[in-house]
C-alpha cells in the first residue's frame, strides 16, 4: 500500500514538474513574441494582403450559405428592427456593448492594458447600475473615453499570433483561424455572460438570454449596415472579395487599436503608381 | 536693381500660387455641397446619376484610382491594354460611384479637420450626420494634392475602411479567380457596366 502511495506520489511529483516547465516554456514563448511585436510588425502581420485564403472553396460556399440565411432571416428582420424609434435602438445597442465588456475588460488585463480594464470596469459598474442594465449609455454622457471592445483573437494577435488562414464559418460569418481558435476561450470560462447563462445553471438566466443576446447583437449589426451592405452587393465585382477585404481591414484597425487611416493605408500602395 | 525685380517677381509668384491654391478641406466641403445640392434636387435618378458622374470627372483621380486598384498587374500590361483598361475602369468607376451615392438623399456631411502627410497627400476627415436609420459615419478622405490648383479625391475611407484598396482586392480577386487573365477582368468591367 504504502509502496502504491509513494509511486502515486512520484506520478503526481513528476507531472507536477513536467506541468511547471510546459507553463513557464509557454510564458517565456509568449513574452518572446510580444516583445518582438512592435507596431510595425503588428500592423505588417495583420494586414488583409498577409492574410492566406487556404479554404476558397469552403469559404464561398459557406459566404454562400450565409447569404441565403441573411436573405430569409437577418435582412427582413433587420429592415423592421432599423425602422424602430431612435432610442430602442440605441438601447439595444448600448446594453449589448455594456454587456461586451465581461469579455473586453479580461482582454484588457491580458494585454497589459490595466488602465482600460479599470476604465471599462468603471464603464460596466455605473452603466449597468445608473444606466438601467447598459441601456442608457452614462459613462460616455460623463466623460469616459470612446469604448472599444476587444476579444481573445486580438490578445492572441497582440501577443505575436498571426492571422492564420482566412475562414467563413457557417451562419457565423468571416473569421481566421487564430480568432476561431481563440473564440474557444469564451466557452471555456471567458466569457461571464457565457458562464451565467449557459455553462451554470442560475436561478436569474438560462441559455436563451445568451442565444437571443447574440442574434440581437447581429440583427443590431445588419441593421446598422443596411444600406452599406445592400449598396456594396449591388456594386461589386465579386462581393465575396469585398466583404473579405473589409473583414481583414477592420480586423487589423482593431489589434492595433487603431483610428488614424495612416496606418491602414500605406503610402507606397500609392506611390507606384507615380512612377 | 535686379534682386529688387526677382524679390518682387518671387513674392508675387508666391502670391499667385497662394491665390490659386485650393485648400484640400474647402475642396471636400465643396465638392460635397455639390454632390449633396444635387442629391436634395426634384430630378429622376437617372439624371442625378449623369449630373453625379460630372462631379466625379471634375474631382476624382480616376485614372489614378485605376491604377492603383489593378496593382502589379499594372505592370505586365502593354501601352495598349492600359489605354483599354483606363476606359473600361472609367465606365465601371462612374457607374459604380454615381449609383452608390444617387441612393442618398440629402446627405449632411460637415468638414472638420485636415491633416497633410506629405506636399502630394492631405487626409480630410468628416462626419455623414446621423438619420433615424443610421449612425453617424466617420469619412475621410485621401487627397492627391501634388497640383495644388486641382486637388483630386483618391480615396474614401469610412470608418477606417478605404475603398480603394477593398477595390484593389477585389479587383486581384477577380484576376486570381482567372489565372491573371487581364480579359477576364475586362470581360467583367463590361459586364458590371452594361447591366
Amino acid at each position: 500500500m504504502l509502496i502504491y502511495i509513494s509511486l502515486d506520489y512520484n506520478i503526481r511529483a513528476t507531472m507536477f514538474k513536467k506541468i511547471t516547465i510546459t507553463l513557464i516554456t509557454t510564458i517565456a514563448l509568449i513574452v518572446n513574441v510580444n516583445a518582438s511585436s512592435d507596431g510595425e510588425l503588428l500592423l505588417k502581420k495583420n494586414d488583409p494582403t498577409e492574410v492566406k485564403e487556404c479554404w476558397e472553396g469552403f469559404n464561398r460556399a459557406s459566404f454562400a450559405l450565409n447569404q441565403g440565411l441573411d436573405k430569409v432571416i437577418f435582412k427582413p428582420v433587420a429592415s423592421v428592427y432599423r425602422v424602430l424609434p431612435t432610442p430602442i435602438k440605441s438601447g439595444v445597442s448600448n446594453s449589448l456593448d455594456n454587456l461586451s465588456n465581461v469579455v473586453t475588460i479580461p482582454n484588457n488585463i491580458l494585454q497589459g492594458e490595466f488602465s482600460k480594464a479599470g476604465i471599462n470596469t468603471g464603464r460596466f459598474l455605473i452603466n449597468t447600475t445608473v444606466g438601467i442594465l447598459g441601456l442608457i449609455d452614462v459613462a460616455s454622457l460623463i466623460g469616459f473615453e470612446e469604448y472599444e471592445k476587444e476579444d481573445y483573437g486580438q490578445t492572441l494577435a497582440v501577443l505575436g499570433a498571426g492571422p492564420g488562414c482566412y475562414i467563413v464559418l457557417p451562419v457565423l460569418g468571416p473569421s481566421t483561424a487564430r480568432d476561431t481558435v481563440a473564440s474557444v476561450a469564451n466557452f471555456m470560462g471567458g466569457d461571464a455572460w457565457y458562464n451565467v447563462t449557459v455553462k451554470n445553471e442560475t436561478q436569474y438566466f438560462s441559455d436563451f438570454d445568451y442565444y437571443a443576446s447574440k442574434v440581437t447583437a447581429g440583427v443590431d449589426f445588419r441593421a446598422k449596415n443596411y444600406d452599406s451592405i445592400e449598396n456594396l452587393e449591388e456594386n461589386s465585382l465579386d462581393f465575396y472579395a469585398s466583404v473579405k477585404s473589409l473583414y481583414l481591414q477592420d480586423r487589423q484597425q482593431k489589434i492595433l487599436n487603431s483610428k488614424t487611416i495612416i496606418d491602414t493605408q500605406n503610402d507606397s500602395d500609392w506611390e507606384e503608381i507615380e512612377n | 536693381m535686379i534682386k529688387k525685380l526677382s524679390s518682387i517677381i518671387f513674392a508675387f509668384a508666391l502670391l499667385i500660387n497662394n491665390v490659386l491654391a485650393i485648400e484640400a478641406d474647402i475642396f471636400v466641403q465643396s465638392t460635397v455641397n455639390r454632390a449633396s445640392q444635387l442629391l436634395s434636387e426634384n430630378i429622376s435618378k437617372e439624371e442625378k446619376i449623369e449630373k453625379l458622374k460630372l462631379i466625379a470627372k471634375d474631382t476624382v483621380d480616376i485614372e489614378g484610382i485605376g491604377f492603383y486598384t489593378l496593382g502589379s498587374a499594372r505592370k505586365d500590361l502593354n501601352d495598349n491594354q492600359k489605354k483599354e483598361y483606363s476606359v473600361k475602369f472609367e465606365e465601371y468607376f462612374l457607374k459604380s460611384f454615381s449609383s452608390r451615392l444617387a441612393e442618398y438623399t440629402n446627405p449632411e456631411i460637415d468638414v472638420f479637420n485636415k491633416e497633410v502627410l506629405n506636399e502630394n497627400y492631405t487626409i480630410v476627415n468628416s462626419i455623414l450626420k446621423a438619420t433615424s436609420e443610421r449612425p453617424e459615419v466617420k469619412i475621410d478622405w485621401r487627397i492627391y494634392t501634388k497640383n495644388s490648383e486641382q486637388p483630386l479625391i483618391r480615396d474614401l475611407i469610412i470608418e477606417g475602411l478605404s475603398l480603394a484598396r477593398t477595390q484593389k482586392e477585389e479587383f486581384a480577386s477577380v484576376l486570381s479567380s482567372n489565372n491573371g487573365d487581364i480579359n477576364a477582368l475586362f470581360k467583367t468591367l463590361e459586364e458590371f457596366s452594361n447591366k
